[in-house]
């Protein structure tokens, strides 16, 4: 079954007074993955955390705007337990839990009501779908903490699709790892496309230009982060509407 | 080396030495005064003629007694008041600071009011007398600041990512605080409940008050009982000939608390692990 699309209709993110994104617009076309780039500081990450509601804990956030899954608006929800199982997030750094590598998998299960018996076989799943399982089968009750980071980022990624979700948000995935560690998570998402729509913030542009199959460009202007500019990959990198988006893909600014 | 850092070393060589020759001279006189009486049957035996002969049988059982009805209250509340505190009190906060400074205070308060307010409280008003329950109750609230704050720290100190991914995954508040919280502050918890059975067992104003001086054995919580440190106190001043005993049970005291001074060590060692 093919995944909804993922629709941000002019969401503002307010921390306080002070505004961190205005009015930001995109559509993620279901099963596609969109890249977010944009300088430091621009609201990207702001605007990721608005759409799994992860903002609600922050105190004095404010959101605005609607966020659609295909049809169906779910920033009116107010049931965030039933969205974050939709919409699965994966971190920056790597933070498995300090539990063992299958605790790591069957904690959320657990959490969400899945029976016993069925745990280990989805979670197997999961360790399958990030290539995993080859490499820790032997060892799925030592601490997940001794994995490599690589490793430890591919299990963060298997622990947000063990709860089935549709959409995937991943915010600099590969930023803290090493360059081979980097290919290999590259490579998983790129393998999750067409399952899953995917929304990940990057700070590397060569990275979008290979796997994206659109862009979105952030941008400061007066003093608060919005989308100048969000399109298909190519049209981005080659033919850019935005003279912003030109100067930045073209490495003269950002 | 230049002046300036070979004056620092010698003036700290001889501060360490100011630290520690009274340390030493004061072991050295518990030894020379107690040594004699110390022996297996000291701990074995009950004391007699108020504590004149025999051993201390009796004191450590009350002691022990006490100090259970203390952790038992003490424990569950504290670790229950830093939840709160870390769960709901965001750090940097008025309130935070608000109610972290009032702790500190109640934790600074001297131990004799402790002992005051449990006599009045607890001993007369709830009815219940000296007894190891009002000793240990008055205590409780004695070292409650303490844990409550050691708890809070460790609890605080658990890496923001991890609650970061409960919340991405909806993990409930039970399962987080479950699962992943206490497990990860253990060590930190623990570290607060040894420093207050440190502080619960070096006590005496409050004990005077409540749980009393009665030398016998207790046979239920609601007598009185003498603590170790009650016990110095009244073969040194009380008791004509007393002394050695005192230095005896002192030598005891000193080295309970040494062995759960080494526990807090062995615990405070980085949890092992690789951490990304």
């Amino acid at each position: 079954m093919m995944p909804p699309s993922l629709e941000l209709q002019g969401v503002c993110v307010h921390y306080g007074n002070q505004a961190a994104i205005e009015q930001a617009s995109l559509t993620v076309g279901g099963g596609e993955l969109m890249a977010l780039v944009g300088p430091s500081g621009c609201g990207k990450s702001s605007l990721l955390g608005s759409i799994n509601r992860m903002t609600d804990s922050i105190p004095g956030c404010r959101v605005s705007g609607r966020v659609l899954l295909g049809s169906e608006v779910v920033s009116a929800r107010h049931d965030s337990a039933t969205l974050r199982r939709q919409i699965g997030m994966v971190f920056q750094q790597p933070n498995p839990f300090p539990l063992s590598i299958i605790d790591n998998l069957r904690f959320p299960l657990s959490e969400h009501g899945v029976p016993r018996r069925e745990r280990d076989g989805r979670a197997e799943q999961a360790l399958r779908a990030v290539g995993l399982w080859e490499e820790v089968k032997g060892r799925l009750h030592q601490s997940a903490l001794g994995l490599s980071a690589g490793q430890q980022q591919r299990l963060c990624i298997a622990r947000a699709l063990v709860l089935q979700p549709r959409v995937l948000l991943l915010d600099e995935p590969c930023s803290a790892l090493d360059p081979v560690s980097s290919k290999v998570v590259e490579e998983l998402i790129v393998s999750l496309k067409g399952r899953y729509t995917l929304l990940m913030v990057t700070h590397n542009l060569a990275q979008a230009r290979r796997i994206a199959d659109s862009v979105t460009v952030c941008w400061m202007q007066e003093g608060c982060g919005c989308v100048v500019e969000s399109n298909g990959c190519r049209q981005v990198f080659e033919h850019p509407s935005h003279p912003i988006t030109a100067a930045y893909c073209a490495g003269e600014a950002g | 080396m230049r002046w300036p850092d070979r004056l620092a070393a010698v003036s700290g060589a001889l501060l360490l030495l100011a630290v520690l020759v009274p340390m030493g001279l004061m072991l050295w006189s518990l030894l020379a005064q107690g040594s004699g009486v110390l022996s297996v049957d000291f701990l074995l035996e009950d004391p007699s003629q108020a504590g004149r002969a025999g051993g201390i049988a009796a004191l450590l059982i009350s002691t022990g007694w006490i100090l259970a009805v203390c952790l038992l209250v003490a424990v569950p509340l504290g670790l229950g008041c830093a939840l709160y505190l870390s769960e709901q009190v965001p750090a940097g906060t008025r309130r935070a600071q608000w109610l972290g400074g009032v702790l500190d205070m109640l934790a600074a308060v001297p131990s004799i009011v402790y002992g005051l307010f449990g006599y009045q409280f607890f001993a007369i008003s709830l009815g219940l007398g000296f007894s190891i329950l009002s000793g240990g109750l008055a205590l409780a609230l004695m070292v409650l600041p303490l844990m409550i704050r050691s708890a809070e720290q460790a609890l605080r100190a658990v890496p923001f990512s991890y609650r970061q991914a409960g919340e991405a995954l909806s993990i409930s508040r039970w399962g987080w605080v479950k699962r992943i919280l206490i497990p990860q502050a253990a060590p930190g918890i623990a570290v607060g409940i040894i420093l207050s059975i440190g502080r619960a067992l070096a006590e005496t104003a409050v004990l005077l008050f409540t749980a009393g001086y009665v030398l016998r054995r207790p046979d239920s919580v609601m007598d009185s009982g003498r603590a170790l440190s009650v016990h110095i106190y009244d073969l040194a001043m009380n008791v004509p000939g007393g002394m050695p005993r005192a230095a005896a049970t002192g030598l005891v005291l000193v080295a309970i608390l040494v062995i759960l001074n080494l526990l807090v060590r062995r615990w405070l060692r980085p949890a092992q692990g690789v951490l990304y």
